[in-house]
């Protein structure tokens, strides 16, 4: 392999961002143009350690600016069996950060043979964020249970973590801490701890307006995971025209209409005939 | 202003039963200058993909070359389609590679999985994925059209529902937004094919 193409194999691996546009951008920006802002995820996250385990919640809204983008995401993410996370700020950075953190852990598992540590995820993910100095702006808390019993960590967006009992993080955290700092006590049932951060995040819910819709929760003990997507619904929509809005066919005026046909044919299902239009 | 305002543009997806639809706009302006009515700004990647950018035009453009060359990259070494699943996710680790000196665009995918089932995702401008069963949205007036889309929009409806439904949210949409507007293309996608409509909206 000559010098040339090994430096090439090495380029197409290397990783990373690609700062190819950051100069052009910032001379949009220098310009007086006004950047679009990223999808934040507005947020009030929570985790709390009980008894036997971790549990942890979050609300599902994410807004871009006063707008709310979507009603219904995770925030809740998998890192391994054993250890999830949830992500508050930038919703790109709190995705890809978690999914590469996830694969990095995985492929160590596979390497060591090992039930993964929750401070070997951690390290990871503070190094990855303390090399951007708070750029990445992904603010997490991560819980699991491994060979240490039940943990919890708390994970800024410059690299600094909290080892702690019960944590809040997001623009509605103030709302949430303050249920956790009157009603936590050590050595909760599973029941109760999943009833307190169920009413932690409610109160982001509530009093916060980065934070709405719905309230999941993860619950990790030594026997597994389960994950409470949509866990309560307290804000369904209460309104809809009954039986829904129609148009007929042919409301729209149209100008030309012109169809491609795919190119392996549809299945045809119970022996009917294909339609083909055109 | 804002990048997103500069070439104006509006853009929804919706999934129907065993069908999905895209409508965009067709202007492309030079901020208050319209420069032309016929700007492409969906494409169709394969059978099961239609792929919309909405933001600023030459990252479109740029955006949209990139990913046919990965597509097409993909056909020849893998011997097959990429799924669309694989392609959503193609395209949001395209944006985030570039995070801090990101396209200034949003993308819109719609199509149809392996089953036929419909597949429906967004994203923001640095590669926030977003998974939707109803309807995504976006563009310089994105409020105007989450407006249309959440008081009309139904469940399982044919494509044919699923055309009037997409033309008139787009349509009434745009008709409150000075950048977007002057013609519009629906497309609407089936496992049998793909109807692409012009439709005869307002031109001012």
């Amino acid at each position: 392999m000559s010098t040339a193409s090994i430096a090439q194999a090495l380029n197409e691996q290397r990783g990373g961002f690609d700062f190819e546009l950051a100069k052009r951008n910032a001379a949009l920006e220098g310009a007086g143009m006004k950047v679009p802002r990223a999808t934040k995820t507005g947020t009030t996250i929570v985790g709390m350690v009980y008894k036997d385990g971790v549990v942890l919640g979050a609300d599902t809204r994410s807004t871009q600016g006063p707008t709310v983008a979507d009603k219904n995401c995770q925030k809740i993410h998998y890192i391994a069996d054993n250890i999830w996370c949830c992500g508050a700020g930038t919703a790109a950075d709190t995705e890809f950060t978690t999914a590469l953190i996830s694969s990095k852990v995985e492929l160590h598992r596979m390497a060591t043979g090992k039930q993964p540590r929750l401070v070997t995820a951690l390290t990871m993910l503070k190094r990855l964020l303390f090399r951007y100095q708070g750029h990445v702006g992904a603010a997490l808390i991560l819980g699991g249970v491994d060979c240490n019993g039940p943990a919890l960590y708390q994970v800024y967006p410059h690299g600094s973590t909290d080892y702690l009992p019960y944590v809040t993080m997001g623009s509605g955290s103030v709302n949430a801490m303050a249920i956790f700092e009157s009603e936590y006590k050590d050595g909760l049932t599973q029941e109760e701890a999943m009833k307190l951060v169920h009413k932690a995040v409610l109160s982001g819910i509530f009093n916060d307006l980065g934070s709405g819709s719905n309230v999941d929760l993860c619950v990790i003990t030594r026997e597994g995971h389960t994950l409470h997507r949509g866990y309560d619904q307290p804000n369904p929509r209460r309104f809809r025209y009954p039986g829904g809005f129609t148009y007929t066919n042919g409301t729209t005026p149209t100008l030309s209409s012109s169809f491609t046909p795919s190119r392996t044919p549809a299945a045809v299902v119970g022996g009917a005939g294909m339609e083909v239009d055109a | 202003m804002s990048i997103s305002q500069y070439n104006g543009s509006a853009m929804i997806a919706m999934t129907g039963k065993g069908c999905v639809g895209i409508a965009a706009d067709r202007r492309l302006g030079i901020r208050n200058m319209t420069k032309a009515c016929d700007f492409k700004k969906v494409f169709q990647v394969n059978d099961k993909i239609l792929v919309g950018f909405s933001g600023l035009a030459t990252d479109l453009q740029t955006l949209e070359q990139r990913l046919r060359m990965r597509c097409n990259m993909y056909k020849l070494r893998e011997e097959r389609e990429i799924s669309i699943e694989a392609f959503g996710n193609l395209v949001a680790s395209m944006q985030y590679e570039k995070r801090f000196g990101y396209y200034f665009v949003e993308p819109v995918i719609a199509g149809l999985k392996a089953d036929n089932s419909p597949y429906l995702m967004s994203s923001d401008i640095i590669g926030a994925q977003c998974f939707k069963d109803d309807f995504v949205v976006a563009g310089d007036t994105a409020e105007t059209l989450f407006g249309m889309c959440e008081s009309v929009y139904r469940p399982d409806l044919g494509p044919e529902e699923l055309f009037e439904v997409l033309s008139q949210c787009l349509l009434s949409g745009v008709d409150r937004d000075c950048l977007a507007g002057w013609g519009a293309t629906v497309y609407i996608m089936t496992p049998e094919g793909v109807r692409e409509t012009h439709l005869k909206g307002r031109m001012d």
